[in-house]
């Protein structure tokens, strides 16, 4: 009997020795443009014993949408990518749970733009219009063009490619812009713009790869609403390695959109205080300083070193343009509806 | 079910035996429909009409903007289908004509050739006709004073659709003119009837049913039209597919989007009702035992053959062509400050494949990628095949039940992609980001195809020659493999070519949850396309190259198999 037993738990012993201890699963939901290296990411899965799953469904509009649908039954514990385009939308249809991370004490307080602590800041990045050098300095007589409304002068006639704002972030972040600028004369501007022969494509791909002349698809433009960081990434993925950027942005004031992209815990999850640790981390110095080449993204962490390339090659203005997210979710579709009304 | 067919004209009498054959045929038919049915019901039925019915909404009537809208996106899809179907016929029945009747040097490559398009991704395609046609692509470099907008018109939407769907043309029209008996055209011609005669009174009329199954995919294919028109129609052209994806993800309006959706379901519907009824008036006598085609003789054939041979060289070859070698080709200048555009041969674009430079956690090592993309779609044949041949089998004997179910298959070629994912993410929610769900998606998308092309070639099988065989002596198996098979190994074919050709190009990140962990390359070609950067594009186009190589590859091979099958059949 006594043997028996032994062997019993003996038996139970092995089966349960067998059985490896299961990790824990987060499951992260982004947009497509996501992208981290593996060793921070197995650097916090060693450190709390999970594993990390990333989910990613088309641009931070798309999934939005798909987070706001699935409320009810969340398909991720943690949503990535909603930026302050999207922020009062998210905020509106209620799908974060409120977090203060203590690592937003080294954010600056430009980029906490939710006062409920459901939202919190992982990074920013400025949408700004990009030129080719070359074309600039080969015809020398043409100055930069230093503000808005030089860009509707007749010098500058058939020289822009910009995205449709209705199908494109960075297309929406030009006319956030316009619209910041010049408040509710903002369609006379797009009507001079429109005479003067400004180019609209359906997205920053066709835009920066067709169009513009100053990248690999050398196209008859020589100025694209691009990112400041653009001129950064031509360098880390030129084809022979450059000294110099073929392209720059022109960060005058009141010609950029400054995007800050939030991470937020999303309601239902499974298990809070992990979703909080992943939080955390994102605002880790380890994570937001492999952000930047990963990305094309700026840190928020003020504690965060920026790598050589950003220093020399990317740009950030000093006076973005300035619009609330709020303004943002109370106009943006009646702004994109007047717009197509009159681009087409 | 053959052997129930076989036994019930003897049976005529009994009228005991009749009833019971009756219930058996009834079980038949219902064991041959579970399947295909309970894979709609459950992929494509349950998740649309949840998602419809949860943004539905009758307040959509009373707005203003609503009938403008529908009417405006009606209207352009309508025009632009008619067009482009039009222009795809123009050219792909002379095609169908040539590689049906014609053996010429290079023949199985031509075909080869015009069937790569229909699998590649939009954005492939497109970044193919900018590297020909843009202002500063090859043709521009070429001949410097052809200057003219493509991008952004409406001649790029209809190239482009002329370049993705011609295949479709060719394969069945050509399917269907192998089998045709030759001693028909050569008995008319023997009786004094003129080329124009064969074909206004006996290959038209007879060609009818595969000329609209034909014409039925392809204007369905530009009706639903959703990256073309995006892509290179830029902002100034919006279908239907396209108002609907801008009304769920950009402008959100959902309930607006339903009725959209609703509509285009509607129009989709009655295409395939309309579709079923005319196809269904006559099947061809065929006679696949000998081969049809032989080399050009008169002159008449051989400038023909040869104007069309260049021809659809130029159409498909150029593009093509110019997409590869975009992706050995450098337009750097050497260092920092660029002069003059200077052209180098670069293989850095593949080379840079293979290395995860920044330690990524979604590198995609291109081979893994390749091998995720042949893996679903050789499940997506596997499925469709299982699927589609029980459904064709019920088909090509149409009864009741087959008439009602017959254009409802049709359905998920017109049901917006956009709409349809959102149902699947609604419906399955976190099980939707098992990769078991791409093949699924792809099948769905590739059944129609499967079972229209399978279906003429059964409903073609004389019941006689089954008899016969039977009353030789053939077992049912034995009757089969002599009867149906050579008929139906054609058939197969080209299915399982559209199906494999459809999971592959398929880019389908709208329809789904992608898992970083199991990319494909259209999904790797995006990535990369994403970022700025001339090793990006360049990455770009080299695993676009690597793509179009992997379903060139696909296609001869199917050929090869498809040409030693014809040779099997000759000695029966």
């Amino acid at each position: 009997m006594k043997k028996n037993t032994i062997l019993l738990f003996c038996v139970l012993f092995l089966l349960v020795a067998c059985v490896p201890v299961q990790p824990k699963t987060l499951t992260v939901m982004t947009h497509g443009s996501f992208a981290i290296s593996e060793e921070v990411v197995k650097s916090f899965e060693e450190a709390n014993n999970v594993k990390v799953s990333f989910v990613q469904s088309g641009d931070a509009g798309e999934m939005l949408n798909k987070a706001i649908l699935t409320k009810d039954a969340p398909l991720a514990d943690v949503l990535f990518g909603v930026d302050n385009t999207f922020l009062s939308r998210a905020l509106e249809a209620d799908i974060f749970e409120v977090y203060q991370s203590p690592m937003l004490e080294n954010v600056s307080d430009e980029f906490k733009l939710d006062d409920s602590f459901r939202a919190t800041p992982v990074d920013f990045g400025d949408v700004c219009i990009n030129y080719d050098k070359k074309y600039f300095s080969d015809t020398s007589v043409l100055e930069l063009p230093q503000s808005l409304e030089d860009l509707a002068k007749p010098q500058y006639k058939n020289l822009l490619v910009i995205e449709d704002p209705a199908t494109s972030s960075t297309g929406l972040a030009f006319l956030l812009v316009t619209r910041a600028h010049f408040g509710d004369g903002y369609l006379d501007y797009w009507k001079r713009l429109k005479e003067n022969g400004v180019v609209v494509v359906d997205s920053w791909e066709t835009a920066y790869y067709t169009n513009f002349s100053g990248s690999s698809g050398r196209g008859p433009q020589p100025m694209v609403v691009s990112y400041g960081t653009s001129p950064a990434a031509e360098v880390v993925f030129a084809e022979t390695p450059l000294t110099d950027s073929p392209t720059s942005s022109i960060v005058a004031a009141d010609t950029c959109f400054r995007q800050i992209e939030f991470v937020g815990i999303l309601k239902g999850v499974k298990d809070q205080a992990l979703a909080e640790k992943f939080v955390d981390f994102m605002l880790s110095v380890q994570f937001q300083e492999d952000m930047p080449l990963q990305m094309f993204v700026y840190p928020v962490n003020k504690n965060a070193v920026l790598t050589e390339e950003f220093i020399k090659y990317a740009q950030t203005p000093d006076e973005p343009a300035v619009i609330s997210p709020e303004e943002i979710a109370a106009g943006r579709d009646e702004w994109i509806e007047a717009w197509t009304e009159l681009m087409k | 079910m053959k052997t129930g067919e076989y036994t019930d004209e003897k049976a005529g009498m009994d009228a005991s035996l009749s009833v019971r054959l009756s219930v058996y045929k009834y079980f038949t038919r219902t064991l041959l429909w579970l399947f295909p049915i309970l894979f709609l019901l459950v992929f494509f039925f349950f998740p649309l009409s949840k998602i419809l019915t949860l943004t539905f909404d009758f307040s959509t009537f009373t707005d203003s903007k609503t009938f403008p809208v529908i009417l405006n996106a009606l209207g352009f899809t309508f025009y632009q289908a008619i067009l482009s179907t039009l222009l795809t016929f123009a050219l792909g029945l002379p095609s169908a004509v040539l590689f049906a009747r014609f053996d010429f040097h290079g023949k199985s490559f031509l075909r080869a050739l015009t069937a790569v398009p229909f699998m590649l991704p939009t954005v492939v395609v497109a970044a193919a006709f900018t590297s020909l046609l843009a202002p500063r692509g090859w043709l521009h470099t070429l001949f410097p004073l052809s200057s003219f907008q493509f991008i952004g018109t409406l001649n790029a939407i209809l190239i482009a659709h002329v370049f993705y769907n011609t295949t479709i043309v060719i394969r069945i029209i050509s399917n269907t003119l192998a089998r045709f008996d030759p001693k028909l055209e050569q008995a008319a011609r023997s009786l004094g009837a003129s080329t124009l005669q064969v074909w206004r009174n006996l290959m038209l009329p007879l060609l009818r049913p595969s000329l609209l199954a034909a014409g039925l995919l392809v204007f369905l294919f530009d009706f639903t039209s959703f990256g073309v028109v995006l892509l290179l129609g830029g902002s100034n052209f919006s279908t239907l597919e396209v108002e609907i994806y801008l009304r769920v993800l950009k402008l959100p309006n959902l309930p607006l989007a339903a009725l959209l959706s609703i509509v285009q379901l509607i129009f989709t519907l009655i295409f395939s009702v309309f579709y079923v009824r005319v196809t269904r008036q006559n099947t061809v006598q065929t006679a696949p035992r000998f081969s049809t085609s032989r080399p050009p003789k008169s002159l008449h054939e051989r400038g023909f053959v040869f104007a069309l041979y260049i021809l659809l060289l130029t159409f498909f070859l150029l593009p093509l062509a110019s997409l590869p070698l975009r992706s050995f080709i450098r337009l750097e200048a050497d260092r920092g400050q660029r002069e003059e555009i200077q052209y180098g041969m670069t293989t850095d674009y593949y080379r840079e494949l293979f290395i995860n430079r920044r330690g990524s956690l979604f590198y995609v090592p291109p081979i893994q990628a390749a091998l995720n993309s042949l893996g679903y779609a050789s499940l997506t044949v596997f499925l469709s095949l299982a699927l589609g041949y029980p459904a064709a089998i019920a088909l090509a004997k149409p009864a009741r039940l087959e008439k009602i179910l017959d254009p409802l298959i049709m359905l998920p070629l017109g049901a917006s992609a956009v709409m349809l994912g959102l149902g699947f993410i609604i419906t399955f929610g976190r099980a939707l980001s098992s990769p078991f769900f791409v093949p699924i998606a792809h099948t769905l998308v590739a059944l129609p195809f499967v079972i229209r092309t399978l279906q003429p070639a059964l409903a073609s099988i004389p019941d006689r020659l089954r008899q016969a065989a039977a009353t030789l002596g053939a077992s049912p198996f034995r009757a089969w493999q002599a009867v149906d098979w050579p008929i139906l190994s054609r058939a197969t074919l080209t299915a399982a070519t559209f199906a494999f050709t459809i999971s592959l190009g398929e880019f389908g990140a709208t329809l789904l949850l992608t898992r970083p962990e199991y990319p494909t390359i259209p999904i790797a070609i995006q990535r990369f396309l994403s970022q700025a950067g001339g090793l990006n594009y360049g990455q770009a186009m080299a695993m676009s190259t690597i793509l179009m190589g992997i379903t060139m590859f696909g296609i001869l091979l199917i050929e090869k198999i498809r040409i030693t099958g014809d040779k099997d059949d000759g000695h029966f």
